[in-house]
């Protein structure tokens, strides 16, 4: 078996007495869709803002690309190639959805201390960010700001800004919140097609998207992994259905 | 061409026109006026980088303004008393080329930002401010205490000082020295604020996660536009002592620092040519409102109230609108 690409090993935080993170395991592996699901406030976010760099764990390790990136900033895990998305959309509000793709870009290419030419007429940066927004159909908007954007516009610009870093894995963190129906089908449609370009650390509320895309998901509760398998495992597990899903979705 | 940009000729030739006019009619007072305005202008333009485009409130820019007011005092009185700097362990004479002088000041202020910017931009909001303000003050009294160039009197410098092929005691030429630099900066500006530099530090400001999650790091951005603002207040300062031949402490005064960011606010944060109107505005209103009561900054606080409140573009906000989408 190949190494995964991401690996967690034993992650705790803790926020005054409240565990956010109880000593998490999991991983990532290259082609995956591993799905992170639980109830509101079970730590997800925690958990991604800790894999991200944003945010550092009490103890345990964090591996990407095979190097223990525990001690990194979020921003030279970036550069590694480990991009996110935020859950409540996180982007450059005053600039257009072209400047905050060559933002992207720009990141992933270096070379931000150059201070003379302009940055929205280069070439290679402007054609990955074409790119970017043409996967997620936002090409009509390039010269839109941020802010007058709609809620749903924006989720995809923070898929498109992950997209256009060309990493080498995904976390996501609710792609779908707030997406609407027709949203989140199309959504669900590229993020499967995405995996084969690297694997995606996806958590979502949906359990329709979950379902349909996850090859593994785990389940979060009170900042513990009560349960990791495939869609068909984890439907059958009863401590899961207890815990979290219900037993009427699962008809 | 947008209205901002027409605005901008505008003010660029006014600024031109009013000192030629002066010099015409023999009104020295005038050009001196014009230059103090584009000097103060240049100052802005400084702060505007960190302050208009990163969002960096430093209340201790005159601690630039007065590294490069001091850099032109110790250089020329050496020169003035034919004394060496330094005999050992290599000579360091001063100097009255204002060219050295400058690149001076410019190298000594960025090397103050470097240290200031790195341990100040660690804070942010009203912990900045206070930091940067402290680190002026420290200065401030530093310089008071400081015999060896003149204490809390100041260093007088006879002559001005020569830069090569034209007459700087001359005030229309010495104008015109300081209004081409405040051009060169203006130039200089425009051109970050559109380079790959200029894009990171504008989202840094607006969203430091994003930067991050991008793979650039905020902090580094800031740090360097710290340190190019304060190099450009800091030529600012070089020339401000150079007109007046006369370098205090009171350079270093959080009131300077506050006056430059007046004038920031007042002409139009963020905006190219916001500090050169607000420049503008501030002479004219010290001198129109200074002649007939003592206490003019009252009515200065007002409109900077007013503007603060109704107008957050300032002067060019108000008149060309709110700044297009470039590109
Ligand atoms: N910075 C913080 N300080 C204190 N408590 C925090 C902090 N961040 C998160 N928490 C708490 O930790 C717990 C986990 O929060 P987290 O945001 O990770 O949950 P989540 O699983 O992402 O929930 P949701 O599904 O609602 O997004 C919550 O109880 C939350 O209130
Ligand atoms: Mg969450």
């Amino acid at each position: 078996m190949t190494e995964p690409v991401l690996e967690i090993r034993d992650i705790r935080k803790a926020f005054g007495a409240l565990k956010a993170s109880d000593g998490i395991s999991l991983d990532l592996r290259e082609g995956e869709i591993h799905a992170l699901i639980g109830p509101n406030g079970a730590g997800k976010s925690t958990l991604i803002q800790q894999i991200a760099g944003g945010l550092r764990p009490d103890s345990g390790t964090v591996h990407f690309l095979g190097e223990d990136v525990t001690a990194l900033p979020a921003a030279a895990r970036a550069r590694m190639g480990l991009a996110r998305t935020f859950q409540i959309s996180s982007l450059a509000m005053e600039h257009t959805v072209l400047q905050n793709l060559v933002l992207g870009a720009l990141g992933a290419r270096g070379g931000v201390f150059r201070f003379f030419r302009p940055v929205m007429k280069d070439g290679a940066l402007l054609e990955a960010a074409r790119e970017a927004m043409a996967a997620v159909g936002l090409e009509e908007l390039a010269r839109t700001r941020v802010a007058d954007l709609s809620h749903g516009q924006r989720r995809q610009l923070e898929v498109a800004v992950a997209l256009v870093l060309k990493p080498r894995a995904f976390l996501m963190d609710e792609p779908m919140a707030g997406l609407g129906l027709e949203g989140s089908r199309q959504m669900t449609r590229f993020l499967d097609g995405l995996r084969a370009e690297a694997p995606i650390l996806l958590v979502e509320h949906d359990m329709d998207a979950v379902f349909a895309l996850a090859d593994r998901i785990s389940v979060l509760v009170y900042g513990r992994v009560i349960a990791t398998g495939t869609p068909r495992e984890i439907r059958a597990d009863s401590e899961v259905r207890r815990a979290y899903l219900g037993e009427e979705d699962m008809a | 061409m947008s209205r901002e940009a027409v605005l901008n000729g505008v003010i660029a030739l006014g600024l031109l026109a009013v000192p030629l006019w002066a010099w015409a009619a023999d009104e020295p007072f005038v050009i001196t006026l014009a230059t103090r305005v584009a000097i103060l202008a240049l100052a802005g333009v400084g702060l505007n980088i960190a302050l208009g485009l990163g969002g960096l409130v430093s209340f201790g820019h005159a601690a630039f303004f007065g590294i490069g007011g001091y850099a032109m005092g110790i250089l020329a009185s050496h020169a003035q008393s034919y004394e060496p700097l330094m005999e050992w362990p290599v000579l360091i004479e001063g100097t009255r080329s204002m060219p050295v002088i400058w690149l001076v000041a410019v190298v000594a202020s960025a090397l103050a930002a470097l240290v200031i910017g790195a341990l100040s931009l660690r804070t942010s909001g009203v912990y900045f401010i206070m930091i940067t303000l402290a680190f002026a003050q420290m200065l401030y009294y530093f310089t008071i205490s400081w015999p060896a160039y003149g204490g809390e009197d100041g260093l007088s410098i006879y002559l001005r000082n020569s830069f090569p092929g034209l007459n700087t005691l001359d005030p229309i030429q010495f104008f015109a020295i300081c209004y081409a630099i405040l051009l060169a900066a203006l130039f200089f500006t425009a051109r970050l604020a559109k380079s790959p530099f200029g894009l990171a530090l504008a989202a840094a400001r607006q969203n430091a996660a994003r930067v991050e999650a991008v793979g650039i790091r905020p902090y580094r951005v800031r740090l360097v536009a710290f340190v190019i603002s304060a190099a450009l207040t800091g030529l600012a300062g070089a020339l401000f002592a150079d007109l007046n031949r006369f370098v205090s402490p009171a350079m270093f005064g959080w009131n300077i620092s506050g006056e430059i960011m007046v004038l920031v606010i007042l002409g139009g944060v963020a905006r190219l040519f916001g500090p050169v109107a607000g420049a503008a505005l501030f002479i004219l209103l010290e001198n129109v409102l200074g002649g007939i009561s003592e206490y003019w900054q009252v009515f200065l606080g007002l409109l900077l109230l007013g503007v603060v409140l109704f107008a957050r573009g300032g002067l060019v906000g108000l008149i060309a609108g709110r700044e297009a989408t470039h590109d």
